[in-house]
């Protein structure tokens, strides 16, 4: 998902490539009853977010309005309307990274980022994000920055991880 | 297309790999074989283990022993604590926080010469000078595996194993030895009842379902596990997913279905890719699809991939959101088994509730029944998290004490602390005190308590945490999850927030915990859902449990535990301090100023209560007050 978002910056020729890749996404989940949902997924994947003029394809391709796109769309915390960051960063708030301190972990993260939690970065560098258990209960405190995961954080260890990243 | 007797010819054929993978207690120098097997669950692959397969692959070869060792890469063996683990038979080894750069002595010291490599040994399994393998120890000795039984043991990805550890032969036995009635009646008296917090009997389900006259019947299999602390469903998934798949088409034999869907989490990348690995294998080995073992039977699996929604663990919502809808949960009756997906009738089992469904049909039901307490048959896999010492996946007989998972397979708090509360059932559940550490876990029990089983996260909470602070933390998660749908749930937990942060604040009164214990009873009573109907739980079994510590937010304005920001300052101890100036130069805010080798001082108003100074000190000189 990171690569794809550096690339959304791309020329014409690699939109229309994405396009394309949607086109024949819903072409595939056309058949099957309940396709919004994993042809939302696609986009997703692809785009890193929804965008406004795809969502408008996929309400033309499966017959449905607008409104009830936008409707599942913000329903669900997976999906984002807004374009994220170069690099996003999940910190788990599960109950396991809580009680860990995972929430003074983020704290540090937005103080040094200058940035609110669910925020980008002016340099739309980082987006913070405050996030679901991620499952890795047992390296708690958590946080992922694109596919990678840092594990058994405190706050001082902040400055140093973002440095690798910068 | 596979018959039976193929299933048989590939089962004599891989079972000798599998016999490889077992404590044997020869002598070192008479092993020919080693089997090294490294943890790809999630935890494990988030530290790393990916690499140490790669390294491990060659270093053997570069010893030239790959003949004689092979490296599995496993579902989650459940000590997550300790990543990446890797287990090395026959002799049992456990290894612990092993890394790329230990690689080369391990191979050689132990795959090449026969000696364990001891600096990564588990330290627990050193005693007397001797190396325990690791089924002796604490964390395991207790732990009877059913749901995860191959996780650790067969290679996730590779069909033939796990056909080879009896797999696919329940399925063979229901499809050419039993009728639909002969399967539900097992299952009935088996006991099993569903894993995902609902607690009802998994039969019974079925056979509602079976009785429906509908040509169209659906099978959903729940992997949207939403608890946070809770990571079973996603090991069965990683781990032994061909258990799932084989029970889904046991369940649409029985209920007369031949379509099936998984609802999985997006947010698990290596079950997803896992199960729809598995997936096309038993595709291709006809064990999906038409005329499955060439017996006419038809079944199907379909995956859809869940998108972040709590409220969809909900059986009608996650149904809603398989159609393409807001994941919204509608009143019951009419129940799923009558009226489910696309209005036919729908059974939707949890994951770790399938994995115990072909164990039961080849073992019967009495073998089943004989595990755990009267009313609650079998095991529970649980994830133990928080503060206590072996954090990972646990499956353990109904009927244990708190006390004995905690304690002993648990290994207790860490760091001298003292216990102080037991979180089950995530946002739905309570939170349990150390006068409940000797009741048993059962589904009975727990509720009757306060708590409930729900899907089995399981955290350990000490002294350091503040429990008003925790049933706000749930809140929030609730509040946020709510699908809004009914009023008491969505405008309920919004009030409940607001209490709690006033409580958490210092700056709320004694009538406001009276409207706290109100609001909560009537959300319970009102909502729509069982997410409205148990979000509340939190806050009534600390009020009920830790009163004095709401007291002591309310009256004193403190927080007890030093976890509540508005109710605390950071202090420097003059005795303490030897003027290092190690804090002054990592506060975020310059708040803390003073003269090197002498005492440092904390300015209360410039301070933002990161507690970074509290971390850094090496003389406890800082303290909360």
């Amino acid at each position: 998902m990171e690569q794809q978002q550096t690339n959304s910056s791309g020329g014409v020729a690699e939109a229309d490539e994405k396009l394309e890749k949607i086109q024949l996404a819903i072409q595939q989940f056309k058949m099957i009853k309940g396709a919004l949902i994993p042809v939302l997924h696609e986009i997703q994947d692809i785009y890193g977010y929804l965008p406004e003029p795809v969502l408008k394809v996929v309400s033309t391709e499966l017959n449905l309005p607008m409104s009830e796109i936008y409707g599942v769309a913000s329903f669900y915390h997976f999906f984002s309307l807004t374009p994220k960051g170069e690099h996003v960063i999940h910190v788990c708030m599960g109950t396991a990274c809580y009680i860990k301190g995972a929430q003074t972990v983020l704290d540090r993260l937005s103080t040094e980022l200058n940035v609110a939690v669910q925020g980008t970065t002016e340099d739309n560098k980082f987006t913070l994000e405050a996030t679901r258990c991620l499952g890795a209960c047992g390296l708690a405190p958590v946080m992922t920055i694109g596919e990678k995961v840092h594990g058994r954080l405190v706050p001082n260890n902040v400055p140093k991880i973002l440095n690798e990243y910068k | 297309m596979l018959l039976l007797t193929d299933l048989d010819a590939i089962r004599t054929l891989t079972q000798g790999r599998l016999e490889n993978r077992k404590i044997t207690g020869q002598s070192a120098d008479s092993i020919q074989f080693r089997s090294v097997m490294v943890c790809g669950g999630t935890g494990c692959t988030s530290s790393d283990s990916n690499t140490i397969i790669d390294a491990l692959n060659q270093e053997l070869s570069n010893q030239g022993i790959q003949e004689q060792v092979e490296v599995v890469r496993t579902g989650c063996f459940g000590l997550c604590e300790l990543g990446p683990v890797v287990i090395v038979y026959p002799e049992g080894i456990f290894y612990s926080r092993v890394e790329v750069k230990d690689i080369p002595d391990l191979v050689e010291q132990h795959l090449l010469n026969g000696k364990p490599y001891e600096k990564k040994v588990y330290e627990k399994t050193k005693q007397d000078g001797k190396i325990l393998n690791f089924e002796e120890t604490d964390f395991y000795k207790k732990q009877v595996r059913i749901a995860l039984r191959n996780c650790g043991i067969i290679d996730p990805e590779n069909i033939n194993e796990y056909i080879a550890s009896d797999g696919y032969k329940a399925l063979g036995k229901v499809l050419l030895t039993m009728s639909r009635q002969q399967v539900i009646d097992t299952m009935k008296k088996s006991g099993l009842r569903g894993r995902g917090g609902g607690g009802f009997n998994t039969g019974l389900k079925w056979e509602f379902a079976a009785k429906q006259d509908k040509e169209q019947k659906y099978v959903i299999c729940n992997a949207d596990e939403g608890d946070p602390g809770a990571f079973m469903d996603r090991s069965i998934l990683e781990g032994n997913p061909h258990s799932v798949i084989e029970a889904m088409a046991i369940a649409g034999f029985a209920i007369g279905s031949n379509q099936g869907f998984i609802y999985v989490r997006a947010e698990y990348p290596i079950a997803v890719q896992r199960f729809v690995k598995a997936l096309d294998q038993a595709r291709e080995y006809g064990l999906l699809g038409d005329n499955v073992l060439g017996t006419g039977f038809t079944f199907n699996i379909d995956v859809r991939l869940g998108a972040g929604a709590f409220v969809c663990g909900e059986e009608t919502a996650l149904m809603h959101s398989i159609e393409g809808h807001r994941g919204m949960p509608t009143p019951k009756p009419p129940f799923p088994a009558v009226q489910g997906l696309w209005g036919q009738p729908t059974i939707i089992n949890n994951v770790e509730t399938l994995a115990n469904v072909a164990q039961i049909i080849l073992n019967g039901a009495d073998w089943y029944a004989s595990i755990g307490t009267e009313k609650s048959k079998g095991t529970k896999v649980f994830a133990l998290g928080g503060k206590v010492v072996n954090t990972g996946l646990v499956e353990v007989p109904m009927g244990i004490t708190l006390r004995e998972v905690i304690f002993e397979i648990g290994g207790g708090i860490p760091g001298g602390k003292k216990f102080k509360a037991v979180q089950t059932g995530g946002p739905s559940g309570g939170c349990l005190t150390e006068e409940h550490l000797d009741s048993t876990i059962d589904f009975d029990t727990l509720t009757s308590l306060g708590s409930m089983m729900g899907s089995g996260g399981m955290i350990i909470m000490d002294e350091d945490t503040c429990m008003v602070d925790i049933a706000r933390f749930y809140l929030d998660f609730t509040r946020d999850e709510s699908c809004g749908k009914c009023t008491p749930c969505r405008i309920g937990t919004k009030r409940l927030l607001e209490m709690l942060d006033l409580i958490t604040e210092g700056k709320a009164t004694m009538e406001d915990l009276e409207k706290l214990e109100n609001l909560s009873l009537q959300i319970k009573n009102a909502s729509l859902c069982a997410l409205g109907q148990t979000a509340p739980n939190p806050v009534l079994s600390t009020i009920k449990f830790f009163r004095e510590e709401y007291m002591a937010h309310i009256h004193d304005q403190k927080c007890p535990a030093g976890v509540c920001k508005s109710l605390i300052l950071y202090q420097i101890n003059a005795d303490l301090c030897k003027g290092c100036s190690l804090c002054a130069r990592k506060c975020p805010s310059n708040a803390i100023s003073g003269k090197v080798k002498e005492p440092f001082v904390i300015d209360t108003l410039a301070c933002i209560k990161c507690g970074v100074c509290f971390d850094v000190c090496k003389f406890k000189a800082v303290a909360i007050v």
